[in-house]
């Protein structure tokens, strides 16, 4: 299928600034879906709110947008009532991590099979600028005149942590990486996450001096290196990307299928 | 005992009533006095192949009763106080987004933790007006178990008739009293539906359409059709809007859907009420004691009666107003400060009339407690 025919083209023009990197996931994130094969029907999204939650509506899945942070804990009442649909869940760094932290951790610990990407622009948005959770110290936000005092999570460690059996990173300059990591992450069974630095050139970028879209993309090319590289030994302030975890652990919704059996033969 | 009939909790009679009604996924998080019903529908659900999930708190289980309820499932979770504050915010998304759900707040002592093993019915204009926003909510209460049950069916009912979150607000003392209850035949009830599209899958279908008669037929999200679900005010796709057309006439739907049925969504009971001089109008455990009182003065010929509410909201204002009509005073039984006395004194020609026994302390409101009202009411000092 044409990834045009993915779109919904009823709903356009999008809401998103010129140059802002959301764009480039939905794109990302449609390749994948085309390359995989995937029909329109056996798609579910599930968005919070936030710049990047937008993005389900734009799509012709079957789209539930929801309220902010909780996207996690929709998607988990929807996968668990129909396991065979597959669930793709985009979350803001503010969405998935502050409101949302919580859910975020116990969607990985349960290992529910759900599709997780984390568009990490390090700022709200749809706000209008205020520092996140991801924005770390030293940023300049409009809650932070002064720039920020705020230590930040870092995504991959903190879904490793929390049991979360898929672990990905990567950013909207490496398009192609990136779409072959959505592949990987939506064909994994189990609780996967990929984060995508992204960006917000209208907030982050103009308050953080970073420049335009360009400039914020050479960023990612220049400050990032694949998950074990020989440049990250060098210079251990490189973000890395790529794989940090795969591994098979139960699904919960299967696991749930034993205890209905286990249920039914004790009756 | 016949195996329909069964001695237990009050709690166990709201399980046993969504069951009947035919729920299909609980999500919950434990709390004080509701937690029998997580724990019994934990081990109930999976038996009939249903399903049953322990969320990380109250706000999730609210959210993922949403999702499996769009999917097509009889769904419901269960509080009680702060549970219920939590759930707030994603109660007025299902009110939004029009999604059948069914919430239980088992009321104990508030603001806060407050008192988490004692009675109150502290709780009733959080179920009116608890989540932001203009909207308009259905609210169903119970003062013993056969009724417990019965307003449970009922509440899966309205929830699947008029798309609709119904919440069942009951109290301690009958979640945890234990008395008999009467399983119904399978049939003797009518259970609803949810009305689904004829639209055949491929052809374009409208979410958010409204027929002729004001219902807008569902589709199980995740099937035949694709269509959006936004918490945000939208059109007939489901897509956001914020033309000022498309929200008044969206609001007045939600507002309109409930409000004008006020009279079908209306639950009570009558006791004595054709000639009494004094009225008492109650609900929920409060409504036992006033039933007691009422039973006592009539044996000595006094012409009591009582007024039990089971429906809170929509208000059945009109219908308060008619059973008061003829009483030369009316008394509002209930454990707050006066939350459902003020709806009384609104609806009722002469609210001068309307006095209120209540009790504050998470102690069950007594007869003697009315009995003293009533003393002062009818001039015979304390
Ligand atoms: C309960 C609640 N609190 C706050 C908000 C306001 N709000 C909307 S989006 C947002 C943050 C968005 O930031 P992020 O999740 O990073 O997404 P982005 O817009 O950057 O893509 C906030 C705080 C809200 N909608 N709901
Ligand atoms: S405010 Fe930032 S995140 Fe939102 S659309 Fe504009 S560029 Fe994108
Ligand atoms: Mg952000």
């Amino acid at each position: 299928m044409a990834i045009k025919d993915y779109i919904r083209e009823r709903f356009f023009p999008h809401m998103w600034c010129p140059g802002c990197g959301h764009g480039i996931v939905l794109n990302s994130l449609l390749r994948a879906v085309e390359e995989l094969g995937m029909s329109k029907n056996e798609i579910v999204m599930v968005s919070g709110i936030g710049c990047s939650s937008r993005i389900s509506g734009y799509l012709d899945f079957h789209t539930l947008h929801t309220i902010h942070g909780r996207a996690l804990a929709f998607a988990t009442g929807v996968k668990l009532s129909r396991p065979e649909l597959n669930l793709i869940v985009p979350m803001g760094d503010g969405d998935a991590l502050a409101i949302g932290g919580n859910h975020f951790i116990h969607a990985a610990r349960r290992n529910i099979d759900l599709t997780a990407i984390v568009m990490n622009n390090r700022i709200y948005g749809m706000t209008g600028g205020q520092f996140s959770p991801l924005s770390g110290c030293g940023v300049m936000a409009t809650t932070a005149p002064f720039a920020t005092v705020d230590q930040s999570f870092d995504v991959a460690e903190l879904a490793k942590a929390a049991g979360a059996t898929f672990v990905a990173r990567s950013t909207t300059y490496h398009v192609q990486q990136l779409t072959k990591l959505l592949r990987e992450a939506i064909l994994h069974e189990g609780f996967s996450v990929v984060e995508v630095l992204t960006q917000c050139p209208t907030y982050f970028g103009r308050r953080n001096k970073q420049g335009g879209a360009v400039e914020m993309m050479k960023w990612f090319k220049d400050n990032t290196t694949p998950v074990g590289s020989k440049a990250k030994q060098e210079n251990p302030a490189l973000i890395e990307r790529g794989i940090f975890v795969q591994k098979e652990m139960p699904e919960y919704c299967k696991a749930y299928d034993q205890v209905i059996e286990r249920a039914q033969k004790g009756k | 005992m016949k195996p329909n009939i069964k001695f237990l909790q009050g709690n166990e009679a709201c399980v046993e009533g969504a069951l009947y009604a035919g729920l299909r996924f609980f999500a919950g998080y434990p709390i004080t006095p509701s937690t029998e019903i997580a724990e019994t529908l934990s081990a109930r659900l999976p038996r009939i192949g249903g399903k049953f999930i322990q969320m990380e708190d109250e706000i999730a289980s609210m959210c993922a009763i949403i999702g499996a309820s769009l999917t097509g499932n009889k769904v419901m979770t269960a509080t009680s106080g702060p549970g219920f504050s939590l759930k707030q915010e994603a109660l007025g998304y299902a009110v939004m987004a029009e999604i059948p759900c069914v919430v239980v707040n088992v009321q104990r002592g508030g603001p806060s933790t407050g008192n988490p093993t004692h009675v109150a019915q502290g709780d009733v204009m959080q179920a009116r007006w608890g989540t932001h926003g203009d909207h308009a909510i259905v609210t169903l209460t119970a003062s013993n178990h056969q009724d417990v049950f019965a307003m449970t069916v009922e509440a899966f009912n309205i929830a699947e008739t008029f798309r609709t979150p119904v919440i069942l607000l009951f109290d301690e003392v009958v979640g945890h009293m234990r008395e008999k209850l009467v399983i119904p035949e399978p049939g003797d009830i009518p259970l609803v539906e949810r009305l689904r599209t004829s639209v055949p899958g491929g052809v374009d279908y409208h979410p958010y359409l409204p027929r002729e008669d004001g219902r807008l037929p569902m589709s199980d999200f995740g099937g035949v059709h694709r269509y959006n679900v936004t918490g945000l005010f939208h059109d007939m796709w489901g897509f956001p809007s914020d033309n000022p057309g498309v929200v008044h006439g969206l609001l007045r739907h939600l507002v309109d859907k409930i409000e004008n049925n006020v009279d079908q969504l209306a639950r009570y009971k009558e006791f004595y009420l054709d000639d009494a001089e004094v009225v008492l109008v109650s609900y929920g455990s409060s409504a036992r004691s006033a039933l007691h009182v009422v039973r006592n003065r009539r044996a000595r010929g006094e012409k009591l009666g009582l007024l039990e509410l089971q429906t809170l909201w929509p208000f059945p204002a009109g219908i308060v107003r008619a059973k008061c009509a003829r009483a030369r005073s009316v008394v509002v039984v209930e454990m707050n400060t006066g939350q459902i006395m003020r709806e009384v004194k609104a609806a009722v020609e002469a609210p001068e009339k309307v006095f209120l026994a209540n009790r504050i302390d998470c102690s069950l409101i007594t007869p003697t407690d009315i009995r003293n009202i009533l003393r002062l009411i009818q001039g015979r000092g304390v």
